[in-house]
């Protein structure tokens, strides 16, 4: 099984993050759960949200305390969270930054994802960018199932502009 | 049938719009509120035939609820926790009043402390109403005993309001792969609701609620006893259908691995998926350990029970909720009904996670027991 850590702030769609993995990993073929753990209920509150894949259906509800992966939205958390809390050995993190000077841990790569949502959504929500790297960077989830599922979830323009981001995100690595 | 990957939220939604309710009058609360989004656009979008009432409050949620069940058409309606609290006096009513009303309650804990997580404390509070109670283990769950709760609720032998229990946000907020059965097979299960007692007919007038003297109260509260005690086999027998047309089949309790079991589990909702995989655990390791989870909390199924837990040496029961002063609510029940050696656990209340370390703790104390009523994943100072 395969556990999947998000961390964001309420309004950046981390648990909407969680639920497209989730939707994707099913569509591979895979079993798949995901939810969110809220804070206090307001925008801009540190969020986390969990996903898990798994070959047969899940047979655990508590939150995932030892993740396979972690993806940090919101580089600000990492004054707040400890976002590698329980991260396996051979675990990794994807972090949403610019910034060259942070003390990250092995394992620990980064993404522009603010800016490539910005250029394509015109909004700093950044889940689909990151799930097109975590596509990538994993290969836990297939990026013809994500841009499939982006089309179920977003109608339209924004449909298009998420799974043209998350393209962008997949192709940069 | 298709599989989609969706919350309990939206599984209980799904099962609403199958299940061809006229009226739906709700009031939005955390974590339910999902439930009446799904259904306001539902019906926003023609897709559900139906009144939808935007009350300015639980009490009148229910209060309508009675108001269209005694008028003679199906209802639903859906809460949570203090909006729970505040229907109180009108749930009593409509089980008084024999209403077959269909209600979610998206399990949520109480204040005070404030707190919007899960337990399953706000529909405890309601067992003594006359209402039966069903607790859902995921999402499929859900969404198939909503459909099941207008079949027994609307059972002339029953006629009482149903209340489907989910607990908040692990199954609420909780996307997983769920089957979402044909239109035309539930409409065939379901069925039109004739009402047999109550409906505004100008030619044949009734009262519904009104004033018993002491000359004929208790009779009137006998027969709820007795409607409750009804609903047992309906409970059963409506699973077992249910059972036969979809391929999933449900019961009044759903033993797991008992039949040689020296020490049983016994809990309530979506706990119980974490806990089947315990039991598997403790199963390898040469451990004879069951799981009974119950899923009728009222009525409740004492004779099931008893057969499913006949030649256990001890039971060690999970509540999510505490009875003040007196320990859980399943436990004080069980101990009430059978002649077995139990031991209680208070878990999970305001949404404390409850992790693989305390289920350990909860298996090890059922095998040793220290004292009766043990709360797991207390802070020690």
């Amino acid at each position: 099984m395969i556990e999947i850590r998000f961390h964001g702030r309420g309004g950046q769609g981390a648990v909407t993050a969680a639920e497209i993995t989730a939707k994707v990993a099913f569509k591979d073929g895979k079993f798949s759960q995901a939810f969110p753990f809220f804070g206090v209920e307001r925008r801009g509150a540190p969020v986390m949200a969990f996903a898990r894949i798994d070959d047969k259906p899940i047979e655990t509800r508590y939150q995932v305390y030892n993740p396979d992966y972690v993806m940090v939205l919101d580089d600000g958390l990492l004054d707040v969270v400890d976002v590698y809390s329980g991260l396996k050995d051979e675990g990794s993190v994807i972090i949403n930054t610019v910034k060259s000077d942070l003390s990250l841990k092995p394992n620990s790569s980064t993404i522009d994802a603010t800016g490539i949502a910005l250029e394509n959504l015109g909004v700093n929500i950044v889940n689909t960018v990151m799930l097109g790297s975590f596509a990538k960077k994993s290969g836990q989830i297939s990026l013809d199932s994500l841009i499939e599922v982006i089309n179920e979830t977003f109608s339209g323009k924004m449909a298009e502009n998420n799974a043209k981001a998350a393209q962008i995100a997949y192709d940069q690595i | 049938m298709v599989v989609k990957v969706i919350t309990s939220n939206q599984a209980v939604a799904e099962a609403v719009k199958l299940s061809k309710p006229k009226v739906v009058p709700v009031y939005p609360i955390t974590p339910q509120t999902t439930i009446s989004e799904y259904l306001a656009q539902y019906v926003a979008d023609g897709d559900l035939d139906a009144e939808y009432i935007r009350v300015e409050s639980e009490h009148s949620a229910i209060s309508a609820s009675i108001g269209a069940s005694g008028a003679g058409v199906r209802v639903f309606t859906a809460t949570s926790s203090q909006g729970l609290m505040l229907m109180h006096e009108i749930v009593y009513a409509a089980a008084g009043m024999r209403l077959p009303i269909v209600m979610a309650d998206a399990n949520r804990a109480i204040s005070s402390p404030i707190n919007i997580w899960n337990d399953q404390q706000d529909s405890i509070a309601q067992r003594d109403a006359g209402w039966i109670q069903l607790y859902c283990e995921n999402a499929q769950e859900s969404l198939d005993t909503i459909i099941q709760a207008y079949r027994i609720a609307e059972n002339e032998d029953v006629l009482l309001p149903t209340m489907v229990c989910l607990d908040g946000f692990y199954l609420t907020h909780t996307v997983e792969p769920t089957e979402i059965p044909e239109s035309d097979k539930v409409d065939s299960f379901v069925g039109e609701y004739v009402p047999k007692y109550s409906f505004l007919n100008p030619n044949e007038p009734k009262s519904l609620g009104t004033l018993a003297d002491p000359e004929y109260y208790m009779e009137a509260r006998y027969e709820i006893d007795e409607a409750l005690n009804n609903s047992l086999k309906v409970i059963s027998d409506v699973g077992k259908e249910f059972g036969e047309i979809f391929g999933r089949e449900y019961g009044l309790i759903d033993p797991y691995k008992c039949e040689d079991a020296e020490y049983v589990l016994i809990a309530m909702g979506s706990i119980c998926t974490t806990l089947r995989s315990v039991v598997n655990e403790y199963r390898e390791k040469g451990e004879k350990i069951g799981l009974l989870k119950i899923r009728a909390y009222r009525p409740f199924p004492v004779e099931a029970i008893k057969e499913a837990l006949s030649g256990v040496k001890r039971v060690g029961i999970i509540d999510k909720n505490i009875s003040l002063g007196v320990g859980g609510a399943l436990y004080n029940d069980i101990l009430a009904k059978l002649d077995i050696n139990a031991y209680n656990f208070i878990v999970g209340l305001g949404g404390r996670d409850i992790t693989p370390k305390d289920m350990d703790e909860i298996v090890e104390k059922t095998k040793n027991p220290v004292k009766d009523i043990t709360w797991i994943g207390l802070k020690e100072d």
